[in-house]
């Protein structure tokens, strides 16, 4: 079981929770629950979210593993120049 | 993430990384001999020329071409019409089609309505005046802070602001509304001794890069096509040009020239699409080349902004609440540039209260593009500001202030996640401890300082290292070279199989040659090619390895790669010696044939980066022009793997930041019309405008990549507004809070101050 904290704008999706506790051991397996249960989550999983895991950023590596005890945080995928 | 590959940090020495060998595209570019977007030509290619929307916002009622069809010369016309929605309910892809080609509406001053092919500029340009465009001229805004009112014309009426609760009843230009932080701001500030509340604004800017987009598309009777083009990312344009065109990517291919800067300004397809709609129709390949005018009307902007920030400090200099309300144009289509603004506006402090709330505004203007760091030097400005002006106010050194409030390894960052090792703090007590501080000042002379912060990312990323009978190397890269990558990859694939870097070429491959790439941008190219070019380096030398032990006729196991050889070890082995990588690759037709390593991976773990400027201003109060007398940058690297290269992307942004502090701005007319589209009435700022600027690179490694990097290319862009402003302030007693700080600007503050 991890902890994730959701930014605000996902956080309005999930009933106004910025937190939740999902059982997930990667990233894949934390936005597959993610999407059964918040199904308006799912676009956003589709456009891009970040995973922030103890405060390294992964856009895109699905099978990175979650830590138990790592701080688990979704921010938007970003833009760069 | 190529299997068995490790990116983890691990300290060694260099042999090759950390050295400054001459640029290997430089001779080309310096004799006119490298070939840019503009440079490319086929035998029987066409030209081809945009009609763009007069109005600022206008419906387009009908468009006739007949007369423009039947001009001799003419070979093709499109409209909107030849570019169909297939984007299937992708609204971010419907967007980008949109801006291409306007289909009922032009939303702003250069939008495309439509576009020609002929046997010459000429008979293009004649072409267009045929074309009769009937419009309905409708209401436009142009400036952030009246398209938020309730009375502004609203651009799309199926644009209802997202993130507000309930859903909005009605549509408006306010697109999204974020929110970032922690703690409880209000309580914050209930425990402050001196609080500061500030509204600034900044002025919209372009990249200023010195090449206009240009392409050759050649789309074949077959049903497949070429693009030759100038941009960032030549993967995505095959993507976003695919999907656009409705063609199978793979029978696209894209091959990118020289880039003549891009600065993020590369990173969307505006022209592209155009010119295979038109090649498609006329059967013939068509060049596009976009003139300057058409670059600053028509490409993507930066946002303009309006932002207000308020800080809280105790007596001590303890900051103890931070709010931030950012208002930031997007031009005429959605984006996240408000976003990046509320992220970024507090990130290089330690703060236990903080808010930024953050608003996309539409208005009539060209769709925002990203620009360097996009969305970070705004805020920093008016963040950076107000801690100036706190500083002063408590009587504490501006650099011991920031130091007092500095993020480190730990801290929960104001966008959210905790801090890793992190390089605020060191760039900081360098500034403190740099001779610059020190140095006197004269009359009417001013000094100031300022932080940045960037995330930096990664993305995906794949590589091939082909070594020849030689024992040269190829290296062939998917990620675009903005600022020298080419050389830094050439010494990093040096430094993994220990052989000279003159042994090694490198090259960008086409899309039909490599595995695909994200584009160059969000500082990643050095960051996420050098990780691939390790891991492909590393699968090359385990079959050099293999090869040799073939050559002894040992087990595999007893070889070991040193220092550029095949080394045999163990008692029974030990008195082999030693095969070179030149000696391997001469005979690797007789051992299995050519030797390559390939890597495709997710470069992700990229490392946050931060700096601090210093710079001194002297200003005319006369006249209210300024001179930028000095300007150091002290910026984390991680590792830099061809300082030289460090040096320049840390010079390029601060002397973009210089320009639009001072300078730079888009300045629109009553009718929301472009004003000064053209380099002699929005002024980049030249040689003569600049002093040297001064560089410190620091290295604080980055844990997740083999060597440290971090990206270095765009932290260097968000401090300067902030710096500026700051020295400009300082000089003449005036807080100046409206970039650019142009000359008439600073006579009307001290005109103003006067008045007071």
């Amino acid at each position: 079981m991890v902890e994730v904290t959701l930014w605000g704008s996902l956080g309005a999706i999930a009933g106004g929770k910025s937190r939740i506790e999902v059982e997930a051991k990667d990233i894949r397996e934390l936005f597959r629950k993610l999407a059964e249960r918040y199904p308006a989550m799912e676009p956003w999983i589709d456009r891009g979210i970040a995973v922030s895991i103890d405060g390294t950023i992964y856009r895109d590596t699905w099978s990175k593993e979650l830590p138990e005890d790592a701080e688990i945080f979704l921010l938007p995928r970003l833009a760069g120049g | 993430m190529t299997i068995g590959f490790d990116p983890r940090y691990l300290k060694r020495d260099f042999a090759s990384v950390g050295t400054r060998p001459l640029r290997p595209d430089g001779i080309d570019k310096v004799t006119g001999r490298a070939r840019y977007g503009a440079d490319f030509n086929m035998a029987g290619q066409l030209v081809g020329r945009v009609l763009r929307s007069p109005h600022a916002h206008a419906a387009i009622r009908s468009i006739d071409a007949s007369a423009a069809e039947k001009l001799p010369g003419v070979k093709a016309v499109i409209t909107a019409a030849d570019l169909p929605d297939l984007t299937d309910g992708d609204a971010a892809m419907f967007d980008i089609l949109d801006n291409c080609m306007a289909r009922k509406t032009a939303f702003y001053d250069g939008h495309a309505v439509a576009a020609v092919a002929a046997i010459d500029a000429r008979t293009a340009r004649q072409a267009l005046k045929l074309i009769v465009v009937d419009y309905e001229v409708l209401p436009h805004v142009t400036d952030v802070d009246a398209a938020m009112q309730p009375s502004a014309p609203v651009l799309h009426d199926h644009v209802f602001t997202e993130g507000v609760e309930p859903k909005p009843g009605k549509a408006s230009n306010v697109q999204k509304r974020v929110q970032y932080g922690h703690g409880d701001v209000d309580s914050g500030f209930a425990q402050a001794d001196v609080v500061i509340e500030r509204s600034f604004k900044t002025e919209q800017t372009h990249q200023g890069y010195i090449e206009p987009h240009a392409c050759v598309a050649n789309y074949s009777a077959d049903g497949n096509a070429d693009l030759w083009v100038c941009t960032q990312g030549h993967f995505v344009y095959r993507q976003h040009c695919a999907q656009l065109l409705g063609l199978d990517a793979s029978k696209l291919r894209v091959t990118s020239s020289e880039i003549g800067g891009g600065f993020g300004g590369k990173t969307h397809v505006w022209a592209e699409p155009i010119a295979l709609a038109l090649s498609r129709k006329a059967g013939r390949p068509v060049k596009l080349v976009m003139t300057r005018d058409e670059v600053f009307r028509a490409s993507g902007p930066t946002s303009a902004t309006s932002i207000d920030v308020k800080i809280g400090v105790r007596k001590d200099g303890t900051i103890v609440a931070a709010d931030a309300t950012l208002r930031y144009s997007s031009g005429a289509y959605g984006g996240m540039w408000a976003e990046l603004g509320a992220m970024t506006a507090f990130a290089c402090y330690r703060l236990e209260n903080v808010r930024t709330v953050g608003y996309e505004v539409l208005v009539n203007r060209p769709k925002t593009a990203p620009y360097r760091a996009p969305s970070a030097p705004m805020a920093a400005f008016a963040v950076e500001s107000v801690i100036d002006e706190l500083a002063a106010r408590l009587g504490i050194d501006a650099v011991e202030l920031r130091i007092k409030n500095a993020a480190q390894e730990g801290t929960r960052s104001s966008y959210g996640p905790v801090y890793g090792p992190i390089g605020i703090g060191p760039t900081l007590e360098a500034a403190k401890n740099h001779p610059h501080m020190k140095a006197p000042l004269g009359e009417n002379q001013g000094r100031g300082m300022a932080c940045g912060f960037w995330f930096n990312f990664g993305g995906q990323t794949c590589t091939d290292l082909n070594i020849g009978m030689d024992g040269t190397v190829s290296l062939a890269v998917g990620t675009i070279d903005v600022g020298g990558s080419r050389a830094s990859l050439s010494l990093v694939a040096a430094e993994e199989l220990g052989i000279a870097y003159s042994q090694v070429k490198a090259v960008v491959a086409d899309t039909s040659s490599l595995g695909y790439n994200d584009m160059t941008d969000g500082s990643r190219g050095t960051f996420s090619s050098s990780m691939a070019t390790i891991s492909a380096a590393r699968n090359a030398i385990k079959v050099l390895r293999e090869r040799a032990a073939q050559m002894w006729d040992i087990p595999v196991d007893n070889v070991i790669w040193e220092g550029g050889h095949a080394v045999a070890v163990g008692e029974k082995h030990g008195n082999l010696g030693k095969l070179s990588l030149k000696e391997i690759a001469a005979e690797s037709g007789k051992t299995g044939g050519p030797i390559a390593g390939h890597s495709e991976l997710v470069a992700d773990g990229a490392g946050v980066s931060f700096a601090t400027h210093i710079c001194d201003i002297e200003v005319d109060r006369e006249t209210g022009a300024t001179r930028v007398l000095r300007y150091t940058v002290i910026q984390d690297a991680g590792k830099a793997v061809h300082p030289t290269y460090v040096e320049g992307q840390y010079q390029g942004g601060a002397a973009q930041g210089i320009g639009w502090a001072l300078n730079e701005e888009y300045i629109y007319g009553k009718d929301g019309r472009l004003q000064n589209a053209g380099f002699l009435d929005y002024r980049i700022p030249v040689c003569s405008d600049l002093p040297m600027i001064d560089t410190q690179i620091l290295e604080i490694p980055n844990p997740n990549h083999p060597y440290g990097v971090r990206g270095v290319g765009e932290t260097s862009i968000v401090p300067p507004l902030a710096a500026i402003a700051n020295a400009v302030s300082n000089a003449v007693g005036v807080r100046m809070t409206h970039i650019p700080i142009s000359p008439p600007r600073i006579l009307a503050a001290l005109d103003a101050e006067a008045k007071a």
